[in-house]
């Protein structure tokens, strides 16, 4: 069983992404649950997105204990990666957006929110290459299996910088 | 079956819906609901059927209440502080025996609550909601899966009952995404709209009882110039304040659905061969409480799960059987306490049968179950 | 004598009905079968639903297929109704209470939607069937059992407010102009959208008794002399209204349909969208 969680802020489209990881898993033939949890505000508040993924069954919904923990801000950051292992557990973080990153033992910086505004175009493509970082650093399912799902999942005339923005975030670690 | 899909429970419930027949669904915006009616409103018109969004709950409830008289199979769709709303008129459709599905996706109350947190407090309301001595069929699905079924099940059995009956969501399992497979159309048993059995001339009552004793009043614009009231009536449909006439009409709605609930009672049985120690779990609940299971037999413990989808009419006989040969039964609920003295009505004494409570926002971890079955099983309850 | 050829759409085995001598109500209820004789309405097609209170109890004396629904709620089951099947008529049978007060929600909403509804409002300005408390039409300084000095609420007028929540067409009569009331109806029916009519109509026992006009007769003389047709209100000075009020077509505007508006978006969705 592997679970990962990504958390930022309400917009940001963790939601999104950890809905395509678990849906290009489902295509590799695991078991997947996906849930969420967020405040009442659309945008700007915590938000938290949770993936399991599984050769059974999956029954109890949340993470117990997480394998990777994204954050996409300070606030999430310092909210949800307490409960990673130690020793196995890895916070991936964006650069910018977490100042203050966490003492924790395996911590991967990456400016996935600049790749996003600077290379891809618009801030609104981080999730997808914070997709992509995950993609890469969690190895549970292969680039092509996301890209699939990414296209299924994105408005048809994004498609072409979405997957730009995957790759971008896959190459970036 | 058809391809694997990643769904969200709220979705399976609107597809299930779709599948058995409803074309019509009226309702007013509410979370964590809310995208059965989206979902609803982007499907509906593409098979032909309507969607409409009322000015509120009360208006999405008579709506679909119209509709369903005009002949449509209908659904609508609400949470907690909607369900209170929506109460009126669930009782209207139990008098006037209007088949309808009132999806409640349970959120934490009182009131506004929280909106966006898990719950199990609406059990009691589900059941006692409306005013008035009245039946209910409520059932909670635990998987996206099986909440496909479960909307199936509800048009199917408000169809063939004529009754309101409640899905019992959460948002446990509402907002869960899961890869699910769902049946081929020409798998899905569907039950069609009754119909009069008699013309007009042969002296048709559109509220005579068949066998089953529920009555086939004609849908509007057929011809039968019927009369529906929710006052008290007599086969004519027209309004009786004879106490014979209401003393049979009370006891008919309730007997209508009693004469089938063995037939409407789906439970699940998980490791109960051997086990001297039972969790009795529903909804989403039971997902975590199926894990906790596991670990306590891993450990040597003989626990046992029973996994009740019906919730009303309570599954009485499935409790008294296994309590028989029990020694204590648990109950985790996301409530303060409410199916649980149902179990223990239904037990009757022959095994303790005790609480595990929660109510702050957040779901069961398996260990809490776990913990509750050892404190059971070592009389720490 | 002209033939009473409206009697056949009455329930003969469930009459005489509940309403007290002297109401109003029974006025009101000839006028709408009279319209639908007049406008050939087939009656295996037409339907009547009514909310709670002594109007509402019209609908289980009229043989059509008839809806006896909850209070205040008969906009949305006859919205629900005509939704599921466009072709029926539906005719929506409701009172002050039952459709300004706890309807009154629905009531803007179904003219907002305009939905092809024909609204009649029996307008006998309070509760009748519960004893006679005031509603949201019971005149200023009016008593009811519940205004016992009067009431001080000021009353809706509602043929304004079905007007500015988006009616397509809406209308004002009185149980005494019965012609008049019958045409006012017709021209709803025929009125393709929300159409909303209101039938002033004397509650001599909940309401005339309490302010001074306990006979019916006297009630409807009433009417006769403070009821103004629309063309003659028009021109009438200020300091001459008071006390009376016009009757007649208000208002008429064809907008789009509800049900029309939902069958394009039918067809866009299996157009497969956009």
């Amino acid at each position: 069983m592997k679970q990962l969680r990504l958390s930022g802020s309400g917009g940001q489209g963790v939601i999104t992404a950890a809905i395509i990881f678990a849906e290009a898993a489902m295509s590799e033939g695991r078991q997947v649950v996906q849930s969420q949890s967020y405040g009442p505000e659309a945008r700007g508040g915590a938000s938290k997105a949770e993936v399991i993924i599984d050769d059974a069954p999956i029954y109890h919904p949340k993470i117990i204990k997480p394998d990777i923990v994204l954050s996409l801000t300070q606030k999430a950051a310092d909210k949800y990666y307490k409960d990673l292992d130690n020793a196995e557990g890895l916070l991936v973080v964006d650069e910018d957006l977490v100042p203050n990153v966490p003492v924790f033992a395996n911590v991967i910086k990456v400016p996935v929110t600049r790749i996003a505004s600077e290379q891809v175009g618009k801030m609104l493509f981080t999730n997808i290459v914070a997709l992509g970082v995950l993609v890469k650093l969690s190895k549970l399912i292969s680039f092509e299996s996301a890209e699939m799902s990414v296209k299924g999942r994105v408005p048809v005339h994004t498609i072409e910088q979405n997957i730009k923005a995957l790759k971008l975030g896959y190459d970036a670690v | 079956m058809t391809d694997m899909k990643l769904m969200q429970g709220n979705e399976a419930c609107a597809a299930g819906a779709v599948a058995a027949g409803v074309r019509f669904f009226g309702g007013y915006p509410i979370t964590p609901s809310t995208e059965i009616a989206e979902t609803m409103a982007k499907i509906l018109p593409s098979v032909g059927g309507c969607f409409v969004q009322m000015e509120d709950e009360i208006g999405g409830m008579g709506v679909v209440l119209g509709a369903s008289l005009a002949g449509k199979k209908v659904l609508t769709a609400t949470s907690g502080p909607g369900f209170s709303l929506k109460q009126e008129l669930i009782g209207y459709a139990a008098c006037a025996e209007i088949p309808v599905v009132i999806v409640n996706v349970q959120r934490v109350g009182p009131s506004t609550g929280q909106p966006t947190s898990p719950a199990q407090g609406d059990v009691m309301q589900a059941r006692w909601g409306t005013h008035g001595d009245h039946p209910m069929i409520a059932l909670s699905p635990w998987t996206v899966r099986e909440t496909f079924d479960a909307a199936v099940m509800a048009v199917n059995y408000a169809e063939r009952f004529r009754t309101p009956v409640i899905l019992l969501m959460d948002e446990i399992v509402g907002h869960l995404r899961e890869n699910v497979q769902l049946p081929a159309a020409e798998n899905i048993d569907i039950y069609p709209r009754r119909c009069p059995s008699k013309t007009r001339l042969q002296g048709y009552e559109p509220y005579a009882p068949e066998a089953d004793l529920v009555p086939n009043p004609a849908d509007f614009g057929t011809g039968y110039r019927i009369h529906v009231t929710g006052l008290v009536h007599d086969y004519t449909g027209f309004p009786s304040g004879s106490p014979a006439v209401t003393e049979e009409f009370i006891d008919r709605l309730h007997k209508k659905i009693l004469l089938a609930q063995d037939e409407i009672t789906h439970y699940d049985e998980f490791f109960m061969d051997d086990a001297e120690y039972a969790v009795v779990s529903y909804g989403g609940v039971a997902r975590t409480a199926y894990e906790a299971v596991r670990q306590a037999r891993a450990k040597g413990i003989k626990a046992g799960m029973i996994r009740l989808m019906t919730i009303w009419p309570f599954a009485d006989k499935v409790i008294r059987r296994n309590a028989e040969s029990l020694k204590g039964i648990l109950v985790p609920e996301l409530n303060y306490g409410q199916l649980k003295y149902e179990v223990e009505r239904a037990a009757g004494g022959k095994c303790p049968v005790k609480l595990l409570a929660k109510y702050n926002t957040e779901i069961f971890v398996p260990g809490e179950i776990l913990e509750g079955i050892e404190a059971l099983k070592g009389g720490r309850l | 004598m002209k033939e009473r050829t409206y009697e056949k759409y009455f329930r003969q085995n469930r009459l005489p009905h509940i309403w007290c001598p002297g109401c109003g109500n029974g006025i009101a209820m000839k006028a709408i079968v009279q319209a639908v004789e007049m406008r050939g309405l087939p009656r295996d097609k037409t339907i009547i639903v009514s909310g709670i209170g002594c109007s509402s109890r019209a609908s289980g004396y009229m043989d059509f297929d008839t809806l006896h629904t909850a209070h205040g709620r008969a906009i949305p089951f006859a919205t629900g109704i005509k939704l599921a099947n466009p072709e029926l008529n539906v005719i929506v049978i409701t009172g002050d209470g039952d459709c300004t007060a706890i309807g009154g929600n629905h009531f803007i909403h179904g003219a907002r939607r305009n939905i092809d509804l024909t609204v009649v409002l029996f307008n006998n300005t309070i509760y009748g069937m519960t004893g006679g408390q005031a509603s949201p039409m019971t005149p200023l300084h009016k008593k009811a059992t519940t205004a016992p000095y009067g009431s001080v609420d000021r009353p809706f007028d509602a043929c304004n407010l079905a007007q500015a929540a988006g009616a397509s067409y809406v209308a004002r009569s009185t149980a005494f102009h019965v012609q008049h009331m019958t045409d006012m109806i017709a021209e709803g029916i025929s009125c393709r959208g929300f159409a909303f009519i209101e039938t002033v109509v004397q509650c001599p026992t909940a309401y005339g008794r309490k302010n001074k006009m306990p006979d019916p007769a006297e009630m409807m003389k009433w009417m006769r002399d403070n009821a103004v047709m629309k063309t003659a209100w028009d021109r009438m000075p200020e300091e001459k209204k008071a006390d009376k009020f016009p009757i007649g077509v208000f208002h008429r505007h064809q907008a789009v349909e509800y049900t029309e508006a939902y069958s394009e978006v039918i067809t866009l969705a299996q157009e497969g969208g956009k």
